[in-house]
């Protein structure tokens, strides 16, 4: 029923859809042209008309696939384009009015087949609409996931600050998976670089509450169990104050207010001392071959 | 029955664990190296488990046990080489070992215990 229409009357209906696409208060000019409106409805149209065809009502069968595909293409490119959930579905909801108007214009006179049409319209637009709806929370929810390792990724970085003594800035909220990448990341570069010594610095961890304490202590326990001390630094005053009231117990892990201090005593266990050097500092820079031969004189 | 070979280097013990442990042989493990302790008046134990990817709560256990039971036997203990997966497993059962000494490798951890001996050699000559 559904399909004689489609076959009869597609560049109408088209036409018709076309016209409720731009009449309609979810059309946004800013984020999808016209053309592209167009060819995305041409294509879906078209695509219908074959499913349908095949007799099957199974959206999700093969007879489907080219469907499916061209929805697919949609949600994924309005996902990024940033349309809203609603605005993707409606899409495929507000092909119902065009084809309801031909449907009545058919069947004017026979409510029984007007109320048949209208009822196997509904329902395989209906599935294909929540379907849409449901790849494009997909597509959402990839983009989330990966922004949200590359965050992680991004956000623990192991820096060599001498030979043998290793640096972890923290910056951000301590969860427990951000906790087990961090651990990870730096008993792994504990055993590359052969480190004796690593520095967590939290300046840039915002609280800490006893279960980010207890992430530190864990990390710390780990590092030592593999042969390395560990040095947290970067404590201000706020967060000793916390550390104390909720009675945390930090042991005998070696704290510092800033990472200078701890790299001080970093220096200091690997035998290394920084020094002032005699002479006036020099005015210029020179070139490093000059330089060495000035020092040799 | 297989047994894990315990080396002597002078004045310490070696023990190289190759093969995955399991309970009967961490236990014949206790025996021997106590045993070991004793006969050969060892000053130091030095324990490599580089090669060891698996641990559980009693081969962990086992471990601290080594180090008290050579501490009364007044030798040092010191654990070499563990890998990353088994820190973090360790730590995850609550067994951060507080009573043994870590180093990342066999040539730090001959080190570490060739210096508390030299320490160990100076207290003792300054009290008596």
């Amino acid at each position: 029923m559904l399909i004689d229409l489609l076959e009869s009357d597609e560049p109408a209906i088209l036409q018709r859809w076309m016209e409720h696409h731009l009449s309609a208060g979810s059309y946004r000019p800013d984020r999808i042209s016209r053309a592209e409106l167009q060819e995305h409805s041409t294509q879906f149209l078209s695509a219908l008309r074959r499913a349908l065809a095949s007799g099957t009502a199974d959206i999700y069968g093969a007879d489907w696939a080219a469907v499916r595909h061209v929805l697919d293409a949609l949600s994924a490119s309005r996902a990024e384009q940033g349309f809203s959930p609603s605005e993707t579905a409606m899409f495929v909801f507000s092909l119902k009015e065009p084809l309801f108007e031909r449907l009545r214009r058919q069947h004017a006179n026979d409510a029984a087949k007007l109320a048949d049409g209208a009822w196997e319209m509904n329902g395989i637009l209906d599935k294909l609409g929540l379907y849409t709806a449901e790849v494009f929370q997909r597509g959402r929810d990839a983009i989330i996931s990966r922004q949200q390792q590359e965050v992680l990724e991004l956000s623990t970085p192991v820096v060599t600050l001498w030979d043998g003594i290793l640096a972890l800035p923290l910056i951000g909220t301590l969860d427990s998976a951000r906790t087990q990448v961090v651990m990870e990341t730096l008993l792994q570069r504990i055993v590359d670089s052969g480190a004796a010594i690593a520095i967590i610095d939290i300046t840039g961890v915002p609280t800490v509450d006893t279960l980010t304490a207890q992430h530190l202590l864990k990390t710390v326990a780990a590092a030592r169990l593999m042969g390395a001390d560990c040095i947290i630094s970067g404590i201000r005053p706020q967060i000793a104050q916390t550390i104390v009231h909720l009675g945390v117990e930090l042991g005998s892990v070696v704290t510092k207010a800033t990472l200078a201090d701890a790299f001080r005593i970093a220096l200091q266990r690997t035998g290394l001392a920084v020094q002032k050097q005699h002479g006036p500092p020099r005015k210029k820079l020179v070139e490093p071959d000059t330089a060495s031969e000035g020092n040799e004189a | 029955m297989e047994r894990i070979p315990i080396l002597k280097m002078g004045d310490y013990l070696l023990v190289t664990i190759q093969v995955d442990m399991h309970d009967r042989l961490a236990m014949a493990l206790q025996d021997d190296l106590t045993g070991r302790i004793v006969s050969a008046r060892s000053k130091g134990v030095l324990i490599d488990i580089s090669a060891l990817e698996i641990v559980d709560s009693f081969i962990g256990r086992m471990l601290g046990d080594i180090a008290a039971m050579s501490r009364v036997l007044d030798a040092e203990t010191v654990v070499v080489g563990m890998r990353p997966a088994v820190a973090i497993t360790l730590v995850e059962l609550g067994l951060s070992l507080s009573g043994v000494r870590t180093a990342l490798n066999v040539e730090r951890g001959m080190e570490l215990l060739r210096r508390r001996i030299v320490d160990q050699a100076r207290t003792d000559g300054s009290t008596a």
